[in-house]
């Protein structure tokens, strides 16, 4: 075997475990949901072999299910907003500072060792009609009785801002502990105030890792289920709420399959577009 | 000491059956001569088939009733026969439903499953097995009424065995709704306007039509007006500040106050009340009742599983998990002493003929699942 044939083969044969890991544990069981997609749900429960497009007509069609994918890419836009809005002063604020990084990196990976449902169960005790909030007011006497703040869209919003919101800033972190200072120190020396540095120099140059976290808390965001299924009101639902409705209530994994796959191609799109013009390098150290 | 349940045992059980006058001599020694033969045939394969019963599953909703298990059933059975329990936990039928289908056969061995029409669900997906009774003798403490249903469902034969029975009904919070309130209110409280955003409602669709049919003034088993039901669960909906999803969150609900008036659950309103909240329980006329099983998964080695399940239906099991748990267990009143808590529990029924109680009709509930369930999940969502 030549020295040439041996460089070429030797990459592949490094990859080989996690390509095999990702052929075993991510591509055969999507292949699996493919399938299930066109089987059908008898009235017994069980499933019925065959190709059948009912599913996949029925997802496609049915105004009920494209009503509440908008609503969720809708939910999913105003908390990736927020969480940008929220989360770039405080990615400002840590690349910036000098002798505390990293307590205050450390102080942001806090949550992460909480359980998410715990996060987002511990709402219920901050907003309550007996929670922390309410009994902070009524004890000023700002309120004579105590507020309905819980189970609305508001809350479920709050809470994924609260689960995504570390996601936001170590991208955003990332990308601009990677601007030279001496940027936007130049910019100044040429007449420009530091507003107008930022503006013109830090923002164009950090964006990249902005619209990272942007996509990773949209995508996050869209699939998941937890947040309104525990802050939501009755209507609530978001698409992944149906993809568990049918698969665990309705016991329609073929249902549930073709919901699962349709939701998958919507965020599969959305991220093949931001790679298309922003590429994944940027994610890659955001998740790094 | 540690005994299996081997063919000495099962020698030891026959020979007292013999010694009780339950058999006479000539059954005895034909079923010696015919277990002889069996052992004879099928011996090379026998160690094969014991080896792989070293342990047994079960699956139950966890907490005190899990503990309870644990303490009175699954340890002494694993001292008595080797055997070990793996104790798991599941959130809901549905939800265990979903985990069996997706598993291999003998990987799920024993359910506490809820309600007669889960039991025909996995009927019709032939996940049922075929118990000897012979070899649970403590099912004859058990409420002949409460086994028969299930009989019906399997043709004569048993897949399960009852457990504890129950009532979804109506919880409110007495400090906003009076008992007269209710008495005279009813069903309809659900969907009482005065009430708006301090109403909730269990996300079960079973539930959600159940009590539909009594705001309607329809029978749960037979509703004959559907659009009007649908409209009661929309009413509802719209009234309600959430569905709660566990036990825990509708105890949570209303000890917090987020919630005046739902239904509940039996059991866990008694656990609420018994820490001291003012909580009203009432089942209205036709209100919800339903029962529970320890349910033998097909595939399952039967002659472990069976004795399990004498085991956690001898009367100090049973008795210690109905107090745990707050439910009556499926012993009956008239054959064995419950002790003083259980009498008091919701839903208990001194006479053991559980007359009072409506049960869901499992041929007519199961025949609308695929409809209702879609259904509910749309109307839930504000269609």
């Amino acid at each position: 075997m030549s020295i040439e044939t041996r460089e070429a083969r030797q990459p592949w044969i490094l990859l080989s475990p996690a390509l095999a890991a990702v052929a075993l544990l991510l591509f055969v069981p999507l292949m699996f949901i493919v399938v299930y997609s066109f089987w059908l749900r008898t009235a017994t429960g069980a499933d019925q072999v065959g190709f059948y497009l009912d599913n996949w007509n029925e997802a496609l069609t049915d105004p009920f299910y494209r009503d509440i994918l908008i609503s969720t890419l809708r939910i999913a836009a105003i908390t990736t907003i927020v969480c940008a809005i929220m989360g770039y002063p405080s990615a400002y604020f840590i690349a910036r500072s000098r002798g505390n990084k990293a307590i205050l990196l450390l102080l942001l990976m806090l949550p992460f060792w909480i359980s998410y449902i715990i996060r987002t169960m511990s709402w219920i005790n901050i907003l309550g009609v007996s929670g922390a909030f309410n009994s902070l007011l009524l004890s000023l006497g700002i309120i004579s009785e105590p507020i309905q703040m819980l189970y609305n869209e508001a809350t479920v919003i709050l809470g994924l801002v609260h689960f995504l919101l570390p996601f936001m800033i170590l991208n955003i972190y990332v990308s601009l502990d990677g601007i030279d200072t001496n940027l936007e120190d130049a910019a100044n020396s040429l007449g420009a105030t530091k507003w107008e540095a930022f503006l013109q120099v830090t923002l164009p140059l950090s964006l990249p890792g902005l619209a990272a976290g942007g996509l990773l808390c949209f995508v996050l965001g869209a699939g998941t289920y937890i947040t309104p299924l525990v802050l939501g009101g009755p209507r609530d639902a978001m698409f992944a709420n149906l993809v568990f409705e049918a698969i665990i209530t309705q016991l329609n994994w073929p249902l549930g399959s073709a919901l699962s796959l349709m939701l998958l191609a919507v965020l599969g799109a959305l991220v093949m577009i931001y790679n298309r013009y922003l590429g994944m390098a940027q994610l890659m150290k955001g998740l790094g | 000491m540690t005994k299996k349940m081997d063919n000495t045992t099962r020698y030891e059980r026959l020979r007292e059956r013999y010694m009780n006058g339950d058999i006479d001599r000539r059954g005895f020694l034909g079923l010696i001569g015919a277990a002889g033969l069996a052992y004879g045939v099928q011996t090379p394969f026998a160690k094969y088939a014991h080896a792989a019963t070293d342990q047994v599953r079960f699956d139950g909703w966890g907490g005190v009733v899990s503990e309870a298990f644990r303490k009175h059933a699954f340890d002494p059975y694993t001292e008595k026969t080797g055997i070990a329990v793996v104790d798991g936990t599941f959130g809901g039928g549905d939800e265990y439903l979903s985990r069996v289908k997706a598993s291999q056969p003998g990987e799920y061995n024993i359910a506490h499953l809820s309600g007669v029409f889960d039991y025909a669900r996995y009927h019709g997906l032939e996940l049922t097995s075929e118990l000897n009774e012979d070899n649970i003798p403590n099912l004859e403490f058990v409420i002949p009424k409460l086994v028969d249903v299930f009989r019906g469902v399997t043709d004569g034969k048993l897949s399960c065995v009852p457990y504890d029975y129950g009532t979804t009904g109506l919880a409110y919070n007495r400090k906003y709704v009076s008992d007269d309130q209710m008495q005279e209110i009813g069903a309809k409280i659900l969907i009482d306007e005065n009430l708006k955003g301090k109403i909730g409602g269990w996300s079960d669709w079973r539930t959600r039509m159940w009590y539909a049919a009594l705001q309607t003034g329809q029978d749960p088993n037979g509703v004959t007006d559907e659009e009007a039901a649908w409209d009661a669960v929309r009413a509802h909906r719209d009234l309600a500040l959430k569905y709660w999803t566990s036990g825990a969150e509708l105890m949570s609900l209303l000890a917090e106050e987020e919630i005046y008036v739902t239904e509940g659950w039996s059991g866990r309103i008694y656990a609420l009340q018994e820490q001291g909240h003012d909580i009203g329980y009432m089942d209205p006329p036709n209100g919800f009742g339903w029962q529970e099983c320890l349910f033998v998964i097909k595939g399952s080695p039967m002659e472990a599983c069976e004795e399990l399940l004498n085991f956690m239906l001898a009367p100090e099991t049973s008795i210690a998990v109905a107090e745990g748990q707050n439910y009556p267990p499926a012993l009956d009143p008239t054959k064995v002493e419950l002790g003083g808590k259980i009498p008091t529990l919701p839903a208990f029924d001194p006479t053991g003929t559980l007359s009072g109680l409506t049960f869901a009709k499992p041929d007519y509930w199961n025949g609308h699942e695929a409809d209702w369930s879609k259904t509910f999940g749309r109307v839930q969502k504000g269609y």
